[in-house]
């Protein structure tokens, strides 16, 4: 197995509390892993940590290593932003730039760097669009408001603005929790595409999707890593007792 | 249990103290309007528009000096006071968090309750004595005092609206925060930064006494930034306490535009912070 991002040791504190405890972990290249786990067990902690979201908070500290391609990504000579632009993120809720269009959504991420010319735009907004499946829906209306589109359809633009810029690995944060199971079918099929290009990691809630989308699947709770595997491994052969107690739904 | 008569009375009476309390709102307010209305249309002419004040004696002339300096002058402090006002509040809210930035937020509070008289001595020991001269440039300064603590926060309380989701959907693009700062989040609050800076322009448009002894006041057309000029609420009132009848008409001619003009930006920023609300 080819792994792209290795955490090791991997812990984050919020001033006393502790969050994330020692986690080792891989996530294959052109896989999909899942992070599944009750609610408070540090499994979103653990995926903001990979793209250094947590800097913006003065109390988060993160130790231990996580590399990516084998650079540790917290090195103090590393840029957070360098880290960012190869480490995208969708998040919970569909949150396209309200003051923006559809096309600018998409283009985002070069329009507030360094711009782009035009015809360059013009393709990745057709592509990026194509990719997530978004097109046929809005290209006669790529000039209106992001914010007229549907919850599903906003998921998928802020997918779609995360790929324009050719990121390596895509953290998901529980990308479907805010969608009808229409739309979440829609994103599942997304990303089973998506993987082909690159490292998906997603947090989820729902066990069904954990099990419907993902390659590898790690389980966590209270802050630990209990156990991490081939999803199909986990979901029917688990070895730890939490870890079947969790998915046949006893607690959690 | 108390009756259902003895509730209905206090019912009966409350909703009488509410209408009393609308009603002692709107009534001075409606007398003060429809006042200079009356007294402010009859003396209103184009040439009120167009004229500098004649000499004391001669009748006519108008205080289209007074609206030049004004929109001067406006424009000048906006120029200092928007910038200083809006980039302080991304930094409160975007970049600040510890003893400094309540430090801001405090002086701002304190600034904004300063009378206005004192921002005008305090404009006149800064610019007015070292320049050994009344200047635009001081009432500006002045105005600009003014300003600031209005937009700051203002803007603060738009910026605190925007979803930190976008800022963190910013960030994971790989956009630098201070540009997330001023192109996302700035941005998304755009329509109610207007509506704050809207109403801040209407307050200082109106404001006579930092001028009195920063602006001076001109009888003549001034567009020096360095010499005194004239403002519309100086001539108001140096013109209203003046003892000539044909004046006190000006003077009301005066009001009249200065209301409008107020009237007309707060309704703007109305509008413009009910259209923020619904996007």
């Amino acid at each position: 197995m080819n792994a792209k991002v290795t955490l090791e040791k991997m812990s984050v504190h919020f001033g006393a509390n502790h969050a994330v405890k020692g986690v080792d972990l891989d996530f294959a290249a052109n896989s999909v892993t899942a992070i599944i786990g009750p609610s408070g067990c540090g499994k979103s902690t653990l995926l903001r940590a990979i793209n250094r979201m947590h800097d913006l908070v003065p109390s988060a500290r993160v130790s231990g290593r996580i590399m990516l391609d084998s650079h540790d990504i917290y090195e103090r000579s590393i840029d957070p932003v360098a880290i960012r632009r190869k480490i995208g993120m969708v998040f919970q809720k569909p949150n396209p730039f309200p003051a923006m269009s559809i096309y600018d959504n998409v283009i985002a991420g070069y329009k507030l760097n360094n711009g782009v010319q035009r015809s360059v735009a013009d393709e990745i907004v057709e592509s990026c669009l194509k990719r997530v499946a978004l097109w046929d829906e809005v290209k006669d209306r790529l000039k209106t408001s992001a914010m007229d589109l549907s919850g599903g359809q906003q998921q998928r633009l802020c997918i779609a603005r995360t790929i324009a810029v050719q990121p390596e690995v895509i953290l998901m944060d529980e990308p479907c929790s805010a969608l009808d199971p229409i739309a979440t079918l829609k994103i599942e099929e997304l990303i089973d595409e998506l993987k082909e290009r690159y490292t998906i990691i997603i947090v989820t809630h729902n066990m069904q999707q954990a099990a419907r989308v993902s390659d590898a699947t790690a389980f966590m709770y209270l802050g630990e890593l209990v156990e991490s595997g081939a999803t199909r491994k986990i979901f029917t052969t688990p070895e730890k007792r939490q870890t079947e107690d969790y998915i046949t739904g006893r607690f959690g | 249990m108390r009756s259902i008569t003895l509730r209905n009375w206090q019912n009966h009476a409350a909703t009488a103290m509410m209408l009393l309390g609308t009603v002692a709102v709107l009534v001075p307010l409606a007398l003060v309007f429809f006042h200079i209305l009356r007294m402010g249309f009859s003396s209103l002419s184009l040439d009120f528009f167009t004229n500098i004040p004649k000499p004391t004696g001669e009748s006519g002339g108008g205080m289209a000096n007074g609206l030049l300096g004004s929109a001067i002058m406006i424009t000048l402090s906006a120029c200092i006071g928007l910038p200083i006002g809006i980039l302080g509040a991304v930094y409160l809210t975007e970049f600040g968090g510890g003893k400094l930035a309540n430090t801001i937020r405090f002086s701002a509070d304190v600034l904004a309750g300063v009378p206005s008289i004192i921002t005008g001595m305090v404009a006149y020991t800064l610019l007015v004595v070292p320049m050994k001269g009344f200047s635009a440039l001081a009432g500006a300064v002045a105005l600009a005092l003014i300003m600031i603590p209005i937009v700051l926060r203002t803007t603060e309380e738009q910026l605190k609206m925007v979803p930190g989701t976008l800022r963190e959907a910013s960030l994971a693009l790989g956009v630098p925060l201070w540009r997330t700062s001023l192109q996302v989040m700035l941005k998304t609050a755009t329509k109610g930064i207007v509506t704050g800076v809207l109403l801040a322009i209407a307050r200082i448009a109106g404001e006579t006494a930092p001028l009195l002894f920063t602006a001076l006041g001109n009888q003549f057309w001034s567009r020096k930034l360095t010499e005194p000029m004239a403002a519309l609420p100086l001539q108001i009132f140096s013109f209203a306490i003046a003892p000539y009848e044909d004046w006190h008409k000006l003077a009301w001619a005066g009001a009249l535009v200065l209301v409008v003009v107020m009237f007309t930006l707060n309704i703007g920023a109305r509008l413009m912070g009910r259209s923020a609300r619904q996007s």
